[in-house]
C-alpha cells in the first residue's frame, strides 16, 4: 500500500497510463458526439435544442462527482496525513470549477430558448452557482498560504463543510417547487428519457469521466514535481530525461 | 444528410453550437494549461538543480 | 513582499467576492423567490402572501384558456395545478416553449386575492426525453421504451 502511495511511483504510473486512457477518451467523445448529433433524434418538445443535454448533465454530474472526491481526498488527507490525498484535491479544485461553469453556462444557453431567460434565482440554479463558489473559495485559500502542507488542510476542512451543499443540489428539484425539471435518468424505475437518447447521454457522461482522469493525473504530476523538487528521485529523472 | 440543416439545429444553432463550442474550448484549455505549466516546472527545476550543482 | 502583497490581493478579492455572491443569493432566498407556489397554495392561502408582494406561481397552462390581444403582446391566461384555477395577465414576449397543456414558471404580483399579474412568464418543462413518434405511441396508451414504431 505505501508502495502505491509514494509520489515517485505515483508518478511514473501516472506517465505510463496517461496516453491510454486519453485515446480510449477521445474515442468515446467521439463515439458519444456521433450518437449525440447525428443519431439521436430530435425531441417532441424542444426540437433540436434538447441536445445541448448531452453537455449540459455530463458537466453537472461531473461538477457534483468531483467535488464528493475533492472532499473526501480531502477527508483522507487530514486523517492520514497522506499527501497523495493532499496532491489530488489540489488538482480536482480547478477541473470541477471549470465543468461547475459549462453546466452554468450551458444551462443558460438552453434557459433562453427553452425557459425564456437566461437565468433565474432557481433552487438548482443557486446551488449550483454556490458550488462554484465553493471551488472559488477553495482555490483562492489554497493559494493565499505558502505551506503547501498547512494550505490543503485548510482548503480540505472548507470542502468538508462545503460538502452540505450537494445533498441541496441533487434533492432541490424534489424539495421545493422549481423551475428546473426532475432528474430524467436518476430516477427510480425506468428513466424518462428514450434509449436513443440515454445512449449518448451516457457515453459523454463515461467520456467526461475519463477526461477527468486524465486532467487529474497532469495536475497531479506538475504538483509532484514542484513538491518533491529536494528529491534525488527527481534529479536523476530530470538528468535522465535531458531535452 | 442536409449539412444546412444540421448546422441549423432547427433554428436554436446558436445555442447547440454554443454549448458545443464552449464545452470543447474548456476541454482543450483543461490539457493545455497542465501541459504548459509541466514545461514551465521542467525548465525551473532544471535550472534550480543546476544551481544548486554550482553552489556545492 | 510581492508575494505577501499577491496573497493579500487574492485574500481581499476573494473575500469580496463571495460576500457578494453570499448576498445576491440570500436576497434570491429570502424573497422566497426560490422556488414557485401552485394555484392550490395561492387560492386557499395556505401561505401567506403579503399584499403585493412579488411571488412566483405555477402549474399548467389549460387546454383552451390562452387569449391574446390583437396586438398580440397582452397575454390571457389559466394556470391549474388540476385542482384550482388562477387567472393570469401578462404583457410581453412569451418563451418557445409555452403553450397550453405545459409547464408554466409566472413571477408577479396576486392582485385581490384570485387574479395573477405576471412580470415574467418562464415555460417550464418535465424531465421527458423522447422523438415524436415514440411521444405519439405513448398518447395511444401503447409506449413501452425501446418497444415504440421506429423512425420511418
Amino acid at each position: 500500500m505505501h508502495k502505491y502511495a509514494s509520489p515517485k511511483f505515483f508518478y511514473s504510473l501516472a506517465g505510463q497510463l496517461i496516453p491510454w486512457i486519453a485515446a480510449l477518451t477521445a474515442v468515446l467523445l467521439l463515439a458519444g458526439l456521433y450518437l449525440g448529433l447525428f443519431v439521436a433524434p430530435a425531441d417532441y418538445q424542444q426540437g433540436e435544442s434538447y441536445r445541448i443535454m448531452f453537455i449540459h448533465v455530463p458537466a453537472a454530474w461531473m461538477s457534483m462527482f468531483i467535488y464528493m472526491l475533492m472532499a473526501g481526498a480531502g477527508a483522507v488527507a487530514l486523517v492520514w496525513n497522506i499527501k497523495l490525498a493532499e496532491i489530488f484535491a489540489n488538482s480536482c479544485a480547478p477541473i470541477g470549477a471549470s465543468f461547475t461553469f459549462l453546466a452554468l453556462a450551458t444551462g443558460s444557453l438552453w434557459g433562453k430558448p427553452m425557459w425564456g431567460t437566461w437565468w433565474a434565482w432557481d433552487a438548482r440554479l443557486t446551488s449550483e452557482l454556490i458550488l462554484f463558489f465553493l471551488y472559488i473559495g477553495y482555490m483562492a485559500l489554497q493559494a493565499s498560504i505558502d505551506d503547501p502542507r498547512r494550505a490543503a488542510r485548510a482548503a480540505a476542512i472548507l470542502a468538508l463543510v462545503g460538502v452540505v451543499n450537494i445533498p441541496v443540489i441533487h434533492f432541490s428539484v424534489e424539495w421545493w417547487n422549481t423551475l428546473h425539471q426532475p432528474a430524467s435518468v436518476s430516477k427510480i424505475g425506468t428513466p424518462s428519457i428514450h434509449p436513443s437518447m440515454l445512449a449518448p447521454l451516457l457515453l459523454m457522461a463515461f467520456a467526461f469521466t475519463i477526461y477527468f482522469v486524465v486532467v487529474a493525473l497532469l495536475r497531479m504530476r506538475n504538483e509532484i514535481l514542484e513538491r518533491e523538487r529536494h528529491t534525488t528521485w527527481v534529479a536523476d529523472m530530470l538528468e535522465s530525461t535531458k531535452p | 444528410m442536409n449539412w444546412t440543416e444540421f448546422f441549423a439545429m432547427g433554428g436554436y444553432s446558436q445555442y447547440v453550437w454554443g454549448s458545443y463550442g464552449l464545452a470543447a474550448l474548456i476541454l482543450i484549455l483543461n490539457l493545455y494549461l497542465p501541459l504548459r505549466r509541466r514545461k514551465t516546472v521542467r525548465r525551473l527545476l532544471r535550472e534550480f538543480l543546476r544551481l544548486k550543482e554550482q553552489t556545492r | 513582499m510581492k508575494t505577501r502583497h499577491k496573497r493579500l490581493a487574492i485574500i481581499v478579492s476573494g473575500v469580496i467576492g463571495l460576500t457578494v455572491a453570499g448576498l445576491f443569493v440570500l436576497n434570491a432566498f429570502r424573497s422566497n423567490l426560490v422556488f414557485f407556489y401552485s394555484p392550490t397554495e395561492v387560492l386557499e392561502g395556505k401561505v401567506a402572501i403579503a399584499a403585493g408582494k412579488t411571488i412566483r406561481i405555477g402549474g399548467l397552462v389549460e387546454q383552451g384558456s390562452v387569449k391574446r390581444s390583437p396586438d398580440g403582446l397582452k397575454v390571457d391566461f389559466v394556470v391549474t395545478d388540476l385542482n384550482k384555477k388562477l387567472p393570469v395577465h401578462y404583457e410581453g414576449i412569451l418563451p418557445d416553449l409555452f403553450r397550453e397543456g405545459q409547464g408554466v414558471v409566472a413571477q408577479g404580483r396576486l392582485q385581490n386575492g384570485n387574479t395573477f399579474t405576471a412580470s415574467e412568464v418562464l415555460a417550464k418543462h418535465d424531465e421527458k426525453y423522447m422523438p415524436p413518434e415514440a411521444a405519439k405511441a405513448l398518447k395511444g396508451g401503447t409506449f413501452m421504451p425501446g418497444n415504440e414504431t421506429k423512425k420511418p
